[in-house]
């Protein structure tokens, strides 16, 4: 029910922010197109935590403006090792352990480590992710640690502690 | 490109301080995310290998990308079409990591090694040696 309820919310937001009219009829037909879509997820029966994560929004955007700010200084780095002329690049496989085994964690973590220039997630096991740096001063695990924690923080999940 | 811009603004309209303001904010937001979308084709064009090409090519949707949805969010002001572009700029955020992700995982299932260590490519200027 409380599913249903955020995912019917969320839809709704979005259909007015992309719709713009508020005249009967429109809203008639978003009115029917979202029961209709509750009703299809709901006989697939993939109305659960995945399909609609219940997220903190005021953690969530701190979280983004956070990354924000380190994906301003990666670029820096990454625009610095692209346009000067004898740049020197030292590319490092590096293995970052994962402390939670929950799906959405592990996501998040993953994409922002992507998000972050000079940092690509390469693969994702069960216990551990690839990560593929640019430079060998962009492979601090310290780094990796702080943003797993924040990146968990913003979804209310604790993590194990190795 | 910004002067005339700015000038253009200023003789077919009249705007006051605030409008001035904000066209100039946008453009210099705009001109900043520009100037990221060419960094990170020059480094397309000069990086060694598959990943580190990869690394370049992020720059150019992170960064790149959102500087000038912001700027373009400045200029509409407080409209329904800034809370748009808001909501590509959220999107951009999930899809453009993940795009690269697959792209990474393909290539790495796929065996391609990738080159380690320390990697000068001053001579190899304007493409690979």
């Amino acid at each position: 029910m409380r599913h249903a309820f955020l995912l019917s919310l969320v839809m709704g937001t979005t259909w007015l922010v992309l719709s713009g009219y508020f005249i009967g009829m429109i809203l008639t037909f978003g009115l029917i197109s979202i029961v209709f879509v509750v009703w299809m997820t709901k006989r697939l029966a993939i109305l659960d935590d995945e399909t609609v994560p219940y997220l903190n929004i005021a953690k969530t955007c701190k979280y983004y403006f956070w990354l924000f700010i380190e994906i301003v200084k990666a670029n820096i780095q990454v625009v610095k090792a692209v346009i000067s002329p004898n740049s020197e690049i030292s590319p490092t496989l590096i293995k970052i352990p994962l402390r939670s085994n929950i799906d959405i964690a592990q996501t998040m973590f993953a994409n922002s480590i992507t998000l972050t220039p000079g940092t690509v997630s390469v693969d994702v096991k069960e216990d551990h992710i690839l990560v593929h740096a640019l430079l060998k001063e962009m492979s601090n695990p310290e780094d990796f640690y702080e943003m797993h924690t924040r990146s968990a923080e913003a979804l209310s999940i604790s993590l194990k502690d190795n | 490109m910004i002067i005339s811009t700015l000038s253009a603004v200023i003789l077919d309209s009249n705007i006051g301080w605030a409008g001035l303001l904000q066209v100039s904010l946008s453009c210099i937001t705009i001109a900043l995310g520009l100037f990221f979308v060419l960094a990170g084709s020059i480094g397309v064009l000069r990086f060694p290998d598959f990943y580190t090409r990869l690394h370049a090519a992020g720059m150019t949707d992170t960064l790149g990308a959102e500087l000038i949805l912001i700027g373009l969010i400045i200029q509409s002001g407080f409209t329904q079409t800034s809370l748009k572009l808001l909501m590509i700029g959220f999107f951009l955020l999930l899809t453009s990591p993940t795009a690269t992700h697959a792209i990474a995982h393909s290539a790495y299932t796929a065996n391609l090694k990738p080159k380690l260590g320390k990697h000068s490519f001053s001579k190899t200027r304007g493409g690979r040696s």
